[in-house]
């Protein structure tokens, strides 16, 4: 007689489910009980994996990924030239831009001829894997390490971040080129 | 006349040229070309990107070459045989004109509204080095301004002469060209005049590098944003069959159809170019085809994609039925019987 197909077991993982009537001790559900309970104990001496979190806080990881940044320069120039390979790299299709020309008379402001009139950033829909850094070639966008990704609100609106929150602070690009310059 | 390049022969007319021959075979072997322009008269034989390897002369006189030819200016010979992309030496010499043009070349494909769909990009992409080895100073160009549609980069320029052709075929009165001589060569209008011919537009599309560009599509949008539609309008003064490239519900350029090798099938007037902009204006036919790895083609996953047919006998792919039924056990069909008995019964464990 040949064996039935469902006893077959390809994987070795396959078990099998019996109708097999209980003994008075499996009826009992003692020792089940006890096993259960050992479980629960063992559990109770194991290290805890929570930590107390305003007092205590977990190590970040070195790759990690917080929110953006549009740099300036050490001339507090903006790198950023809206040449849209961060829009075209990003999976989640989160950024979108604006290019304009830039003005005799502009140059301090912006590093090219042309800049981002118009940079947001839906961080509803960023998924913050940073391919939009990898894809810049002028170094202008980058994710820090800020520890807050974006703060709770109320409106939508609220979560599309224009340049106003992107770009760097132009304090801190004058503090990162006497930085620099202290080297 | 019977030619052979990289072992595909073909058949052609006495006149034409190894680049043409090579064109009608098509796929791998065509010569990547920056200066020749089959719709322009005299173009090509200044790029040198072309070259070939000629193998064999003719059958009259089977001697090769003794040095790459420009293939866009060779003539085909009878029984010629011709080596393009199976030739390190060729690979190596396109290497190398891919480097010199780039060596003044001001690398600003960030800023530069040619990005997408430029020549030098592409070939700088196939042949090209990813660092350069070039350490003096570029050479740079004052920004010049010729006229309110077409906006002049000189330092981008490859002096390829194709828009010098435009404006002597197509325009009646030429007045821009080659000023000065080797490494000051520039396009220049002589006297800044503004360049505003009926057809001088076109300059636009057959330049190989961002260095004549729309100026009313000036940083309006990258090309890859952009959708190309096919469209046509009744005008007086050219066929009026353009390439709209809109985005969303707006025009943002006009542009003549372009063919694989990029370049325009006809040329169209200033007024269809620069003028209308409106939806109204143009006969949408409908999406243009473009190359599959095309940068247009980027986070586009909504094509159909057809299902692979893999013509083998049934067997191989799918396997026997009974080892099938077991792995799948989905497709076990309780009502079929094993020795006399339901697959399900007692019986059968």
């Amino acid at each position: 007689m040949s064996t039935a197909i469902q006893s077959i077991s390809l994987s070795g993982k396959k078990k099998e489910v019996s109708k097999k009537e209980m003994t008075f001790l499996e009826r009992l559900y003692l020792i089940a009980i006890i096993k259960g309970l050992i479980i629960t104990i063992k559990h109770l001496f194991r290290k805890k994996i929570t930590v107390q979190y305003p007092e205590q806080v977990r190590q970040f990881s070195p790759v990690y990924r917080g929110r953006h940044m549009l740099k300036r320069d050490e001339q507090g120039r903006e790198n950023c030239t809206a040449c849209g390979l961060c829009a075209l790299s990003c999976p989640a299709e989160a950024i979108t831009m604006k290019a304009a020309e830039r003005k005799k008379g502009e140059e301090h402001l912006y590093r090219e001829e042309k800049y981002a009139e118009i940079y947001e950033i839906n961080m509803l829909r960023c998924i913050f894997c940073g391919l939009c850094e990898e894809a810049c070639p002028k170094d202008a966008i980058y994710l820090t390490i800020s520890k807050e990704l974006v703060p709770a609100n109320y409106d939508r609106e609220d979560f599309i971040f224009g340049k106003d929150k992107l770009v760097m602070p132009l304090e801190m690009a004058i503090k990162n080129a006497q930085l620099k310059n202290a080297n | 006349m019977k030619v052979t390049i990289d072992g595909q022969s073909v058949e052609v007319e006495p006149g034409t040229t190894i680049l043409q021959a090579a064109r009608m075979i098509g796929g791998e072997s065509v010569p990547p070309a920056m200066c020749y322009y089959s719709k322009l008269k005299g173009s090509g034989g200044k790029c040198r990107c072309c070259l070939v390897e000629v193998s064999k002369g003719s059958d009259a006189d089977p001697r090769p070459m003794p040095k790459l030819v420009a293939s866009c200016v060779t003539g085909c010979m009878d029984g010629m045989e011709v080596n393009s992309k199976n030739s390190e030496r060729v690979t190596e010499a396109r290497k190398s004109v891919t480097e010199f043009l780039l060596i003044n070349h001001p690398l600003d494909c960030p800023i530069c509204d040619q990005a997408g769909e430029c020549d030098l990009q592409n070939l700088s992409f196939k042949h090209g080095k990813s660092e350069t080895r070039y350490i003096e100073e570029k050479r740079t160009f004052e920004p010049e301004d010729i006229g309110p549609n077409i906006q002049l980069h000189m330092n981008r320029c490859i002096l390829c002469q194709r828009c010098v052709q435009v404006a002597d075929q197509l325009t009646d009165n030429r007045v821009h060209g080659v000023m000065d001589r080797g490494d000051h060569a520039n396009i220049s209008t002589c006297i800044s005049k503004a360049i505003d011919n009926e057809f001088s537009g076109n300059m636009i599309d057959v330049c190989p590098v961002g260095a004549l560009t729309d100026k009313t599509f000036r940083f309006k949008s990258r090309v890859w944003f952009n959708k190309p539609y096919n469209a046509h309008r009744d005008c007086d003064k050219c066929c009026g069959k353009v390439t709209v490239w809109m985005f969303g519900n707006e025009i943002q350029r006009v542009t003549g159809r372009k063919d694989e090798y990029h370049e325009v099938e006809e040329f169209i007037c200033n007024s269809c170019r620069f003028d209308h902009k409106k939806v109204e204006d143009w006969v949408i036919e409908g999406p243009r085809k473009f190359e599959k790895d095309s940068v247009i083609n980027q986070n586009n996953y909504t094509r159909d994609m057809k299902k692979v047919v893999i013509e083998t006998e049934e067997q191989i792919l799918l396997g026997r039925a009974q080892d099938r039924k077991k792995i799948s056990m989905s497709e076990i069909d309780y009502n079929e019987k094993i020795d006399g008995n339901l697959i399900n019964d007692k019986d059968n464990g």
